[in-house]
């Protein structure tokens, strides 16, 4: 049977009439990992001890009449939230033997709710990177075309989903990496509002711009979803109050009457113009759909990519100079000094991309540097953030491309850092306001998915994942999966 | 602005990562290209801005100062490269 291809919905409604256990499920599910992840490197821990035995108990459950909407469905998460007694790399030698001693909220959470953890899914290492190539554990294929990128620095969660090797994962971002690949793997990829979800047990890239999510083949699996992993942690202080909402129950009524503003300034040169039209296409279907159009213009947003490769750098330097070697990580042999154990130790752990943006956001925070860098790139954070609040005076939500290119082939802009960047140019402003967004596939250039980037308010989430939704329901390039997958 | 080699080994020393001779050209080379993207930011006034630390306009959450884990120092410890007597051990710093 191909439960493999099931929405998180008839999922649901297929354990809870008995079709099959949880169990069944993930055996399913496991044996395709087996089967398929040699291709595609999707995961760097598979799961499957804890998985059968999760699945054992969401089966119980079941029996019981527990009829919550993860209950028995397999998940897989991202290396960079803690799994206790489970590796949690983080795609980083410096965290290769690092066993987790307590859970994420996240995964607290989600397990909670029923949901069953296959695994541990590959990833950029630490999250810097747009196209999971900068891993410890290898790069991750792309199940469009295993010669080309998945995009990142969710990765592994993206391809793992679009191969079918899970239903649902666990992505984060800092400033782009669930909507990128969900984009590059034709996928639905949501992006929380910052504060949204817990960051407690998520390893830190950028505090102020990490933010878990989730990714999955449709909006509604996302809506069945997100709930149970969202809402105020008192582990977490920056963790939001606001209450969670019905997210299914907003999926509902129609599009009549909503203001979308198009962001016209994001299809200009550096777009690509198949993608361009695609997009537009989707947005004219959003239009027959009931929503009303106008241009909007974020002028200050051109310069996300400069700010935010200083802001994030700025506080990757700080986070990351936790791992010395000392408590916990990689530490070097036979040091001969305290110098030279930090130092090593450092050397030996980090890749070249994360010691790149260490080095880079000590500069910036350095003497002499900070007003010109750090204290600018604040105060255009603010005129950027200004440039969203604006439009939501006169829109609902904005829409454009989610990335300026389609998955590009292994081995690509790796000698370029400032290439590489630029995947994120349509993304990263969406991170440093702390609204949320979600990409949803919108069509194919040359057999490669593209993604439709739909933004809104701060705690829009809701009124997102319905214009998704009804997006989906009328069109459903959201239900081709790659046919080496099948 | 330019990075120059010697700017390369004294932001390596503060940040405590070791650059090989070899490398040094080419991450000079990489570091001036991300600060000239960077410094595209100077096309834009932001005198009288009010720098923005945060997406969120919240403030500091305060609670009562009750232990809410328990003590599990020896499991933590297990992660850590050497310890002993429950002590962190290092390289002696000391003379």
């Amino acid at each position: 049977m191909n439960m493999h291809t099931l929405s998180v919905r008839e999922l649901g409604d297929a354990l809870r009439r008995k079709e099959f256990s949880s169990v069944e499920l993930t055996r399913h599910f496991l044996a395709r990992i087996e089967q398929y992840d040699s291709e595609i490197n999707a995961f760097i821990t598979p799961t499957a001890d804890i998985a059968l035995a999760e699945a054992e108990r969401a089966d119980i459950r079941i029996r019981e009449g527990d009829d919550s909407p993860l209950l028995g469905i397999p998940i897989a998460h991202k290396d960079i939230f803690c799994t206790q007694g489970v590796r949690t790399s983080c795609a980083s030698k410096m965290l290769d033997r690092f066993v987790a001693p307590y859970d994420a909220t996240v995964v607290e959470r989600l397990r909670a709710a029923g949901a069953v953890m296959l695994g541990k899914t590959n990833m950029d290492e630490f999250a810097m990177g747009s196209s999971n190539q900068t891993s410890h554990y290898g790069a991750v294929s792309n199940p469009w075309d295993p010669t080309c990128v998945p995009g990142g620095s969710s990765g592994g969660s993206a391809a793992a989903v679009a191969a079918g090797l899970c239903p649902l994962a666990t992505g984060t971002e800092t400033g782009g990496s669930i909507r990128q690949p969900a984009s590059l793997c034709g996928l639905t990829g949501l992006k929380p509002t910052y504060g949204r979800v817990s960051r407690f047990g998520m390893i830190a890239f950028a505090s102020s711009l990490d933010q878990a999510g989730l990714m999955a083949r449709s909006a509604e699996d996302i809506a069945l979803s997100f709930a149970a992993m969202s809402g105020h942690d008192p582990k977490d202080s920056t963790s939001a109050s606001e209450p969670v909402e019905d997210y299914p129950a907003a999926l509902q009524g129609d599009l009549k009457g909503l203001r979308i503003g198009v962001v016209r300034d994001q299809f200009g040169a550096e777009l690509d113009e198949r993608i361009g039209s695609r997009v537009q296409e989707a947005i004219s279907l959003l239009e027959s759909l009931g929503a009303e159009l106008c241009d909007i213009a974020l002028p200050d947003c051109a310069l996300s990519i400069p700010v935010y490769y200083v802001i994030a750098p700025a506080e990757a330097s700080s986070n990351l100079s936790r791992f010395d070697g000392i408590r916990f990580g990689h530490r070097a042999q036979d040091p001969e000094d305290i110098e030279d154990l930090y130092m090593r130790s450092r050397s030996e752990g980090f890749g070249a991309e994360v010691k790149r943006r260490i080095m880079i956001g000590t500069y910036v925070l350095s003497a002499g540097y900070y007003d010109a860098y750090y204290l600018k790139a604040q105060q255009l954070r603010r005129r950027i953030a200004d440039d969203f609040a604006r439009a939501f005076e006169k829109v609902d939500i904005l829409a454009g491309p989610t990335s300026p290119m389609t998955a590009f082939p292994i081995g690509e802009k790796m000698d370029d850092p400032v290439a590489m960047y630029l995947c994120d140019i349509y993304t990263s402003g969406i991170n440093l306001a702390g609204i949320p967004a979600l990409s949803v596939p919108a069509g194919f250039v040359d057999g490669l998915p593209i993604g439709l980037h739909l933004m809104g308010n701060h705690f829009s989430e809701g009124r997102l994942l319905k214009v998704a939704h009804h997006y989906q329901r009328s069109s459903d390039w959201h239900r081709r999966s790659p046919p080496a997958f099948a | 602005m330019p990075i120059s080699e010697s700017d390369v080994l004294d932001v390596a020393r503060l940040a405590r990562v070791h650059v090989d001779a070899q490398e040094l050209s080419k991450i000079a080379d990489d570091l001036s290209n991300i600060l000239d993207l960077v410094e595209s930011m100077n096309a834009v006034d932001t005198e009288s801005v009010v720098p923005m630390a945060h997406p969120l306009d919240m403030s500091q959450p305060l609670r009562e100062d009750e232990i809410t884990e328990d003590e599990r120092r020896d499991e933590w410890q297990t992660l850590a490269p050497s310890t002993q007597d429950g002590l962190y051990l290092v390289p002696k710093v000391i003379e």
